[in-house]
């Protein structure tokens, strides 16, 4: 290919935070599709995947992981400076991820646990997502994210249009899927009602409750799910454990809004 | 060397490796004095937020640490707590494990060998840039890739964080139907992966000798996968042998439940992550340490490309102590899962329940596998009703990271005794950058850059 041709491919750059490098991998797992996609963009920082470092701006930024460190937090920045278009992937960088349970811990305690000399590790008290920090253009679910959304994001932010992620719930891609309800046929507990669609509802497929990877969708109702949940035997620590685990901040935010509305007078 | 009465370098960012890390190299009158890998691992406290969970957690909560080998902290969590609650996962569910794990072996393996590692020894910088001039070698491991998330994405849902993993075995497991199209995929990689075997088997291969101990689970009578006895094979200086000696040297076994009374970890000031020893000594642990303690059990196929490949002869204890190699190591593991999930494939019959009820019960459980990167440890400690009291992890790397400091600092040292040839610092960090490739190591709850900073006095 002419260098002038190379030139002018959109770039991508892949930047990571605290996370388990699962979101980025998923776009080293498009196996069908990475050698095409590579010829059609410019992956310009991606080192999981390469050690040609090319600084910015890049037309299109992913970043994984959440904000856990003093450095991170002046890192957003950085790349928000440097990209035209910045998508945060998965739990982590959309909801904190699972290190947010520290959110609701004492951290100087997890420190000790931890650590036998806590004093040697910097560390913030929360695990914040990284919309808290800069404006972000969009943000994709999921502990892990979907390979096929993957796909459709950095399309549609290359082509300049809005990715096509729809915002129902799980219960919605079940019955695409063809699966009986676990929680009608089975009395499975299922968090599939109030949780984003986009899995391909996984978990009922192979008969288990939805233990909600992907955080909320954006329509829920929380109250309606919670007595379901209770019949079919979840407790209420089991019930908080299950709101709060990949997704904890996202869940605990529908928690108080469903609570304000259920102490608000009709 | 350049001879500067002090100096600071910082040079690039380690990449191709999970996670991101630091390197500190220290030279002083043409010697290395001090290397210190550093992890920069923000870090994540899986250890203190299990405390407080159910028994039925762990497996699902540990693979987030890593995406990588979410199945490897998914299967020891299982082992682990079962333990505790004094269960054995055997019959069919037992072969589902494996098959399951095989996927994860081939994913992973191949995915260092194609993407990551191989363009160390041609020239790239990344597979990508490999595929404009070697486009069959990086599509050939895609390919292979790709079978190995089949597996994943059939047996457990999804090829990252699989769903389907519980304790005492699965939420629900596949019928004979349902297998079947992953035969001919498999078959295809066999032949793909023995390609493989031979390309990297003709990479030039610097000399240089890993004078480590090997830690590898030993299960006699087939290669260790997702369980087995830790056994160790002695450092070769501790009878007195060159590092790079082929020699397979005296092994002893210690139970999974005393890991933690041979293996100390250790917290250094420069680096979050723990750094483990056993009898007080770095120690090595993955490919290498697998090849050497449990080559002999590899299948027919696997033994003949290990020969053929120059690994020596597994039936006679080859052992091989150089990390560059350790590709060629990966490359026979790779083929040796396949063999083995198409084995276990063909012998599959569905077990009348997709698991075994497991009861909690207040104890201490002990779970280890062979992760790809290597031995991955977990304790739970459990109170009558269930509930996780305590965790430890013991992560590969962690393991890995004094040898792996030992590899460089060799590395560098040999480099600095060509005294008439002076080295730049570039060439010193991609020296370096391939000697911690050499051994994947799976930083992945680390963040941050590699700075190599050189120290000279
Ligand atoms: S969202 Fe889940 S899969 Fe993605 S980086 Fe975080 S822990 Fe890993
Ligand atoms: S069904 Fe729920 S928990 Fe399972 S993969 Fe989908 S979103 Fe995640």
């Amino acid at each position: 290919m002419p260098a002038t041709a190379r030139a002018t491919r959109p770039t991508l750059a892949v930047f990571k935070l605290a996370s388990c490098d699962g979101c980025q991998l998923t776009l080293l797992d498009c196996e069908d599709e990475l050698l095409e996609l590579a010829g059609r963009i410019e992956i310009r920082h991606f080192l999981e995947a390469s050690s040609a470092v090319g600084s910015g701006p890049y037309d299109l930024a992913l970043v994984e992981g959440s904000v856990t460190t003093p450095e991170d937090e002046r890192r957003v920045h950085e790349i928000r400076a440097a990209a035209r278009h910045l998508v945060t992937i998965g739990a982590c960088a959309t909801a904190g991820g699972i290190q947010a349970l520290r959110n609701f811990a004492d951290v100087e305690e997890y420190r000790a646990t931890v650590y036998a000399r806590p004093e040697y590790i910097a560390t913030l008290a929360t695990s914040t997502p990284v919309s808290a920090h800069v404006p972000v253009d969009f943000e994709l679910r999921g502990c892990p994210i979907d390979r096929g959304q993957l796909l459709e994001v950095i399309t549609a932010f290359l082509v300049g249009r809005k990715p096509d992620i729809p915002d129902h719930s799980v219960c919605f891609a079940c019955k695409r899927r063809g699966t009986v309800c676990v929680t009608v046929a089975h009395g499975t507990p299922c968090l599939g009602p109030v949780t984003h669609a986009g899995c391909g509802a996984i978990c009922p497929a192979y008969g288990r409750g939805c233990y909600g990877c992907f955080g909320p969708s954006a329509t829920t109702n929380l109250p309606a799910l919670i007595p379901l949940l209770r019949r079919d035997g979840m407790d209420e620590p089991t019930l908080r454990r299950a709101l709060r685990t990949y997704n904890a901040t996202a869940f605990a935010a529908l928690e108080a809004r469903s609570q304000e509305q259920e102490e608000r007078p009709s | 060397m350049t001879h500067r009465s002090s100096r600071v370098l910082r040079v690039g960012a380690l990449s191709r490796v999970e996670g991101e890390g630091a390197l500190h190299l220290r030279l002083h009158d043409g010697r290395v004095t001090r290397t210190e890998l550093q992890i920069y691992e923000p870090p994540r406290f899986f250890e203190a937020f299990l405390r407080g969970r159910a028994y039925t957690e762990p497996p699902d909560i540990t693979s987030r640490v890593c995406g990588i080998c979410p199945v490897a902290y998914q299967l020891s969590a299982c082992r682990a707590v079962e333990d505790a609650c004094g269960v054995e996962v055997g019959g069919q569910l037992a072969a589902l494990r494996r098959l399951l794990y095989c996927g994860e072996w081939i994913e992973s393996q191949i995915l260092h060998i194609h993407l990551l590692h191989a363009p160390d020894f041609l020239g790239y910088a990344s597979a990508v840039d490999m595929a404009r001039t070697r486009r069959a070698d990086v599509e050939r491991g895609l390919r292979i890739k790709q079978a190995g998330n089949a597996i994943l994405e059939l047996l457990g849902g999804r090829a990252i964080h699989p769903v389907n993993v519980r304790i005492g075995g699965f939420h629900r497991v596949p019928t004979r139907a349902e297998l079947r199209p992953l035969r001919e995929q498999l078959a295809r990689a066999r032949d793909d992966a023995w390609a493989t075997v031979r390309w990297v088997a003709g990479f030039d291969f610097p000399d240089a000798g890993a004078d480590h101990a090997l830690l590898a689970l030993i299960e006699p009578g087939r290669y260790a996968i997702e369980g087995g006895i830790p056994a160790v094979m002695a450092a070769p200086h501790a009878h007195g042998l060159p590092g790079d000696t082929d020699e397979p040297l005296p092994l002893r076994q210690f139970p999974v439940h005393a890991f933690t009374e041979e293996v100390t970890e250790r917290q250094v000031p420069y680096s979050t992550a723990l750094q483990a020893t056993l009898d007080g000594e770095r120690y090595l642990t993955g490919s290498l340490a697998r090849y050497a303690l449990s080559g002999r059990w590899l299948s027919p196929v696997a033994l003949q490309a290990a020969r053929e490949a120059g690994l020596g002869d597994p039936l006679s204890g080859a052992v091989c102590r150089n990390p560059f190699r350790s590709i060629v190591v990966r490359a026979v593991e790779a083929l040796y899962a396949i063999d083995e999930a198409l084995r276990i494939i063909d012998a599959y019959r569905p077990p009348p329940r997709p698991y075994v009820e497991v009861f909690p019960r207040a104890d201490t459980g002990h779970g280890a596998t062979e992760a790809p990167r290597g031995l991955l440890y977990h304790r739970y400690a459990l109170d009558a009703d269930g509930t996780v009291t305590d965790a430890l992890l013991i992560p590969p790397t962690a393991q890995n990271q004094g040898a792996i400091e030992e590899d460089l600092r060799r590395l560098v040292q040999r480099r600095l005794d060509h005294e008439d040839d002076p080295v730049t610092d570039t060439e010193l960090t991609a020296l370096c950058e391939r000697g911690i490739r050499n051994h994947d190591p799976c930083i992945s709850c680390s963040a941050h850059f590699l700075d190599l900073t050189v120290d000279r006095s």
